[in-house]
């Protein structure tokens, strides 16, 4: 029993271990898709839709406020990507830190219940 | 026991996927009419791709649970629907941001949104059960994981029998070169980070049954 205990013990640490590197390369992953979204997709969301409007409008004749669009079109399209990319990243990285701290938890209770075994068979 | 053996294997996989994801959504083409929202579907779609199969996970497990009385699968069951939750809310989030700019409008009532959402509340009642339901409520909640996974395939194939403004199931398998090479991308990284939290959530409830075990043989 009191192997049994010791052994899942080392397995939930070596496990714990993973899940920690996991979490730090998310957490890496995460700042690498802000940056990479923001400058990146900054840069390079204006160029397909000139080409686009160059491609199927005919010359413009008079300059059309934005505000009489239509409102889909009125609105930015980065502040709804970035959203949806960090609302999965976090999700992720909340679940996995939860999930990280549960082990750390059945890792301390699973020690204190092999430390009470070995206490009652020494005792005995 | 198998997938213990694979964790380390599968975590640097996970990893490499997930830190190559951003560059792979960067690089792909541009869609025609909606331009940079439809970047979201990189990861809207493997969301539910990793959803569906934990619903499917739990399920079967469920059903395996409901009549061998296996414990085990009863470990997978909740591991399962835990996360088929996390990913469904994934899902349901990042489509009315994509919804906003693409159609005008946070959420529509059609057969594909709504039977998804129902779906994710099947799995999140199934949640509910398991903790507040008391004694006896594991059964129950197999019983209600196996109703959930019978949804999926409605769910899935809702989009083409009613046709709405949500795209249809041909949109994927006809993806263009650039496109379907970051959507895979993004699908093997979901589905491996499926793998990895369900083989981590497994062995939780496992340690946590050991140590029921363990106080029981105390007390005796």
């Amino acid at each position: 029993m009191m192997r049994l205990a010791l052994g899942k013990v080392k397995d939930v640490r070596r496990r714990k271990n993973y899940i920690t590197t996991l979490l730090v390369i998310l957490a890496t992953g995460f700042l690498q898709t802000l940056t990479a979204s923001s400058q990146n997709l900054l840069i390079s969301s204006f160029t397909p839709l000139v080409v686009h409007v160059a491609q199927t409008q005919p010359a413009q004749d008079e300059f059309v406020p934005i505000d009489e669009l239509p409102p889909e079109d009125q609105l930015p399209a980065a502040p709804l990507l970035i959203a949806a990319y960090a609302f999965a990243w976090i999700a992720l990285l909340v679940y996995i830190w939860s999930l990280w701290r549960r082990l750390g938890l059945v890792e301390r209770e699973l020690a204190d219940v092999a430390r009470r075994i070995s206490n009652r068979s020494g005792g005995a | 026991m198998i997938l213990s053996r694979w964790f380390p294997a599968i975590t640097v996989m996970a990893m490499v996927f997930f830190a190559g994801a951003p560059l792979m959504i960067a690089r792909a083409p541009y869609e025609s009419t909606m331009g940079l929202v439809q970047k979201i579907f990189y990861f809207h779609v493997p969301a539910w791709i990793a959803m569906f199969s934990a619903a499917f996970v739990c399920g079967i497990s469920s059903g395996i649970y409901l009549f061998k009385g296996k414990k085990l699968a009863d470990h997978l069951a909740v591991a399962a629907a835990e996360l088929t939750v996390l990913f469904g809310l994934i899902g349901l989030v990042t489509g009315p941001l994509w919804a906003r700019k693409a159609w005008g409008l946070w959420w529509q009532w059609d057969a594909r949104l709504t039977s998804a959402l129902i779906l994710w509340m099947i799995f999140v009642a199934y949640q509910l059960l398991r903790q507040y339901g008391g004694p006896g409520s594991d059964k129950l909640a197999a019983g209600m994981a196996l109703f959930g996974m019978a949804n999926v395939p409605f769910v899935y194939w809702s989009v083409n029998v009613w046709r709405t403004i949500h795209p249809t199931t041909n949109v994927v398998p006809t993806l263009v070169p650039g496109m379907s090479e970051a959507f895979l991308w993004c699908s093997v990284a979901f589905v491996l980070i499926f793998i990895l939290t369900l083989s981590a959530r497994v062995k939780l409830e496992s340690h946590r049954a050991a140590i029921d075990r363990l106080y029981l043989s105390l007390d005796d």
